[in-house]
């Protein structure tokens, strides 16, 4: 297997993009991204969670592929609900490291807000169980907000102990100018907004955006032309459990995220607290704090602790959601993995502005799909 | 008069009412209605009931009691003037959720307020006959009046079901039974329309008394019975004065009526009224006791039964909740929310 | 409009009609997508809730508020289904409920009426 490098990074803001299509957005984040690299790109992995039930365009492959003048080079969808961005990643990691191809694009895309609110929800809960969840009511938010009140039963906290992700992904957030909400936000204000599924508060919960994020992963001859410090894919892995939350053997255990993180470590032969800088699916506070916890950097029942602790801000042990995460840079879905690997490629690069992890060597960047049923990790380090 | 060929009887019986009331009063705030209400309250069904679903957990009350399976169903027979659907049967869904075999026959039995009744003298027919050995009529409603009118006071939601089988099996043994029927149109609902009309008086003297009182002198008369036979009796109850006034045309005391007299606390239950109230007499009742049921149809029918009580009653009576452990689960709602979920909130 | 798939489901969704696993004896439920040759057995819908919350924003088609629960049946299986009967702060972590068969959406005049279960808590401690 050959190593891998991420070369090229491009995105869009997250937000309400009223006047352009999801193919608009592809395009941007990708002409960005493919900007420094001079070489063709071979192959295109396009991460999009609901473009089928949202956009009314499925094969978008091929869609984006000839939008962006790539006609004739493979080109696909890869879909795996919120972690469709970091499988699209893997996928073009192996494409690269099995070397089949040199140079391959993945771009990561949503669009949601040409739809109402129902018919996101309903497209949003495609990624759970379809017959005993979905058929049932149960919405991905309402499914997270299951875990989190059996959570705060398990481990004794209150509704507010999740307050301290949502304030420190606001105030990175604030200085980040892709960002959807650039405000910081105080945990009274989370603990005071209304609760939008009980027991989620609505300041602890992401809102589903468009946006689009691409990288150029390739090969390390290429990275070394380009010049500078390279990011290379030290550790990638996906691992698929249940959709179902009643079938699995511990409802606050996210069984995919520990093997595909264990996984990622050992490929990179890292441990969790090497790790400089981290991105997660933090819709919710619950989220980050099972994947925390699944993933080697908290101890179960801890992670809401550490947080509030002051772990995870910019200069603690555990930097999370440096430039906002879903939660304030926010939410584009199937985009998610891949704006985690244009972030962390940019903090592992001295490049993050007024948001830098001082001195970042090793980032870790885990997505997740429906409740957990997937979950997609990679372990990126800096190489001088 | 129709008697069984088989010694036959009610194996099994089984009440719903859903837990949401709104008051008489309250209607009439919106209605400037004055005072007097003809029930002090009535059951709403909740927003994820209906006919089907009420019928479901009649029904498996009344599995309960009867202690047979589901299997040896020979037949599920819904009677209802609110089915759920205008064409495939609620009995497909109720055979189903029961878990019924599929050598089942299932169908829907529409006869205004009688309806329920009408599937019970088809279970005796069947199980009487030998041609069954179990068959289980139900009666349900999710009864609507229009906004304002009359009804709006009454028309309530419940079901009630019936298993009827072997007399040795019996909770109640099945004397005889006689139905009488004429053209009359006091009420009635055109194939389109949301809401039925009433001919207001109309229903009373040539309808619901003359019917009623057709039916309970036949079968009294063809069974050489006086009222005074009777431990209890049962009537179509629209409201709560119509069933008091028949029994009294008819000889018989308020104590017994008394025991199955529920408009006054959840309304009219439609084609579940008179079976509802079978089912709660049926809690009160001990072996030898003589109930008598008079049902009574709008278009117009009814439809009378005279059964007796064994002791096998009182051995099932608490294998399922009792009538009254419905009728006390009491949630009031508003008009507001009365009119959301019931669909009344219709721009034009 | 799918009419199919509804139809598959009604035995595990109008009465809970679980499985028993042809070797080790273990009840399933949901069943197995494996499991059509299966035996299947009827479960008691008794269970214990482990977690609720409420839906804010419902998906397409059914009603926004409504309470969702994780529920530990008592042959074992652990499901999620809809409360109904009761109100968001009458629900603990621990309460026994029931299963009841009712209306899951209905899909419009043109459509089916979707049945199926939710749990209520027990009648008897109403």
């Amino acid at each position: 297997m050959r190593k891998t490098y991420i070369v090229g990074t491009g995105q869009t803001p997250v937000g309400e993009h009223w006047d352009a299509s999801l193919l608009t957005l592809a395009i941007r984040a990708l002409n960005s991204a493919r900007g420094a690299v001079a070489r063709p790109v071979e192959a295109l992995y396009v991460a999009n969670a609901l473009g089928g039930e949202v956009a009314g365009q499925s094969a978008l492959g091929a869609a984006l592929a000839s939008a962006a003048g790539l006609e004739g080079i493979e080109a696909l969808r890869v879909e795996a609900g919120g972690a469709s961005g970091g499988a699209a990643l893997r996928q073009a990691h192996l494409a690269v490291a099995s070397g089949a191809y040199d140079i391959v694009a993945v771009v990561g895309v949503e669009k949601v807000t040409d739809l109402l609110e129902g018919p996101v929800e309903a497209a949003l809960a495609l990624a759970l169980d379809a017959d005993y969840e979905a058929a049932h009511g149960l919405t991905l938010t309402a499914g997270w907000a299951l875990l989190q009140q059996r959570y705060m039963h398990v481990y004794g906290y209150a509704d507010s102990a999740f307050a301290p992700f949502p304030v420190n992904a606001h105030r990175n957030a604030a200085t980040n100018k892709g960002a959807q909400y650039r405000f910081a936000i105080s945990p009274e204000q989370v603990l005071r907004s209304a609760k939008i599924a009980p027991p989620i508060a609505l300041l602890d919960s992401a809102t589903p955006g468009d946006g689009a994020a691409a990288v150029i992963v390739a090969t390390e001859e290429v990275a070394r032309e380009l010049g500078g410090a390279r990011v290379r894919i030290a550790g990638s892995s996906l691992a698929a459990g249940s959709p179902a939350l009643g079938t699995r053997s511990d409802l606050l255990w996210l069984d995919a995220a520990d093997r595909s993180a264990r996984r990622a470590f050992e490929q990179a032969r890292v441990e969790p607290k090497a790790v400089d800088v981290l991105e997660l699916s933090d819709q919710h506070g619950i989220v980050a704090s099972l994947s925390l916890e699944a993933s080697g950097f908290a101890e179960r029942g801890t992670a809401p602790r550490l947080a509030a602790d002051g772990l995870i801000a910019r200069d603690g042990a555990l930097p999370l959601a440096t430039m906002g995460g879903c939660k304030a840079r926010g939410d584009a879905v199937g985009a998610l993995g891949v704006y985690q690997a244009v972030e962390l490629s940019a903090q592992l690069q001295g490049a993050a502005g007024p948001n830098q992890v001082a001195d970042a060597q090793i980032a870790f960047a885990q997505c997740l799909g429906g409740l957990g049923a997937t979950a997609a990790t990679h372990v990126l380090i800096r190489e001088d | 008069m129709a008697k069984p060929v088989l010694p036959t009887g009610i194996v099994g019986y089984g009440a719903y009412v859903p837990r949401f009331r709104i008051t008489g009063a309250e209607i009439s705030r919106m209605w400037d209605g004055g005072p007097g209400t003809p029930v002090a309250e009535k059951s709403v069904p909740g927003p994820d009931e209906d006919t089907i679903t009420m019928s479901i957990e009649a029904g498996r009350n009344a599995l309960r009691r009867a202690e047979v399976a589901a299997t040896e169903l020979g037949a599920v027979w819904i009677g209802s003037e609110s089915h759920p659907y205008a064409v495939k049967p609620s009995g497909t869904v109720v055979a189903e959720a029961l878990g019924c075999g599929v050598q089942i026959s299932a169908a829907d039995w529409e006869f205004a307020c009688k309806a329920g009744t009408e599937a019970l003298t088809a279970a005796m027919g069947m199980v009487g006959s030998g041609m069954l050995p179990y068959a289980m009529a139900v009666g349900a409603d999710t009864a609507q009046g229009r906004p304002g009118d009359a009804l709006e006071y009454t028309a309530a939601a419940g079901a009630a079901a019936l298993i009827v089988g072997p007399a040795e099996r019996a909770v109640a043994t099945i004397e005889a039974t006689l139905s009488v029927v004429t053209d009359t149109p006091d009420f009635f609902r055109r194939a389109e329309q949301v809401y039925p009309v009433h001919g207001n008086r109309f229903t009373g003297t040539p309808a619901y008394f003359g019917h009623i009182s057709n039916a309970a002198r036949g079968l009294l008369d063809q069974l050489g019975a006086e009222p005074g036979d009777f431990s209890y009796v049962v009537f179509h109850q629209p409201n709560t004065k119509f069933p008091q006034t028949v029994g009294k045309q008819l000889g018989f005391r308020p104590e017994q009526i008394a025991p199955g007299l529920l408009a006054p606390r959840i309304g009219n239950t439609y084609s579940a009224a008179s079976l509802l109230g079978l089912c709660a007499t049926f809690d009160v009742a001990r072996a030898g006791d003589r109930i008598m049921v008079v049902s009574y149809g709008s278009g117009a029918g009814a439809d009378a039964y005279a059964l007796t009580v064994t002791d096998r009653l009182a051995a099932v009576r608490e294998l399922a909740p009792v009538t009254s452990t419905y009728i006390e689960r009491r949630t009031e709602i508003d008009y507001a929310t009365y009119a959301k979920w019931r669909g009344k909130l219709v721009m034009g | 409009m799918q009419l199919a798939k509804h139809w598959r489901l009604k035995g595990p969704r109008y009465r809970l009609a679980a499985v028993r696993h042809p070797e080790t004896g273990a009840i399933c439920f949901p069943p197995p997508a494996d499991s059509a040759e299966w035996d299947e057995v009827a479960l008691s819908g008794q269970g214990v809730v482990e977690s609720f919350a409420a839906v804010g924003k419902a998906a397409d088609g059914f009603v926004d508020g409504s309470i969702m629960a994780l529920i530990r049946l008592a042959e074992g299986p652990v499901i999620t289904a809809q409360l109904t009967d009761l109100e968001y702060a009458d629900v603990t972590i621990g309460l026994q409920v029931e299963m009841v068969t009712r209306k899951l959406r209905d899909l419009g005049p043109d459509g089916l009426i979707v049945y199926g279960y939710k749990f209520r808590p027990l009648l008897s401690q109403v």
